[in-house]
């Protein structure tokens, strides 16, 4: 039997990993990737809770963050395209409208 | 010895994907290995005794959502994108936050206590089959988040149309 601790490190490095990729690419399509490795890494740490604690709630709690990541993947793609239109670059530094 | 075994492959293998993933300069190439990464996070799944979960891993994210990344990829011109830097000047620090925040949450890992256990045991489930019993849950206990989660669908719909609409 895998202990529960070893799921939650797991899922902290695969999590950490795309926190990381989100802060040090700069093209946005690798960054949308990132969001869903996080959702992902976050999905894993709920289904081992739910195995281990043997309670459904954690894998309802998935099926809702599926969901959620589909729709964030469809409207973070609309607005890439969107961007690309207008601005023909999809890099990080060179969106500088808003002087954020 | 074997659950270990089997535990520890999908581990090397998940991370070094994730790995390969976000250094990869091709979007192409992050989008093809990261449907390998989401096979072996079903598997991984599978290990947890969730069947159904697995499933819509591998339809919904592998099928769908992947494939969305890669229409836009191939609608979009990234030549340029090729030939430029793929990590922004400030690498190093963002490489930084990511192992502190890593060994945070490592030390909180040890502090951790495990709640009471729910009813739904693992011979339940078995003999209840697994998709029957996420179901009953879904639609009795959690109908009214169910329903929610497809009005935030129909605004992503809507909304994806909206914003990638061409203006007139």
């Amino acid at each position: 039997m895998v202990p529960l601790e070893w799921y939650i490190a797991l899922s902290t490095v695969i999590f950490i990993i795309g926190v990381t990729g989100f802060l040090i690419r700069r093209n946005i399509i690798i960054m949308l990737i990132c969001i869903e490795l996080m959702l992902n890494a976050v999905n894993l740490s709920l289904i081992a809770f739910s195995h281990y604690l043997q309670d459904l709630k954690g894998q309802i709690l998935v099926i809702f963050v599926i969901t959620v990541a589909a729709a964030e993947a469809a409207i973070g793609l609309a607005i890439l395209v969107a961007l690309y239109r207008n601005k023909a670059v999809v890099h990080t530094d060179k969106l500088t409208e808003m002087k954020g | 010895m074997l659950p270990q075994v089997f535990f520890a492959y999908f581990a090397i293998v998940t991370i070094a994907l994730s790995l390969i993933i976000i250094t990869r300069k091709n979007p192409v190439h992050s989008v093809l290995w990261m449907l390998v990464l989401f096979f072996h996070i079903a598997g991984l799944y599978l290990f947890l005794n969730a069947e159904f979960i697995a499933a819509v891993q591998v339809i919904l994210y592998a099928g769908a959502v992947l494939v969305l990344f890669l229409f836009v990829i191939m609608m979009l011109n990234l030549k340029e994108e090729l030939s430029s830097e793929r990590f922004i000047g400030e690498w190093p620090i963002g490489v930084a936050l990511g192992l502190s925040i890593l060994l945070f949450v490592f030390f909180s890992i040890s502090k951790f206590i495990a709640g009471p256990s729910g009813e739904f045991t693992i011979e339940r489930i078995l003999k209840e089959t697994h998709t029957k019993a996420i179901g009953k849950v879904l639609y009795t206990e959690y109908i009214l988040p169910f329903e929610v989660a497809s009005l935030i669908l129909l605004i992503a719909i809507v909304g994806a149309i909206v914003l990638a609409k061409k203006r007139t």
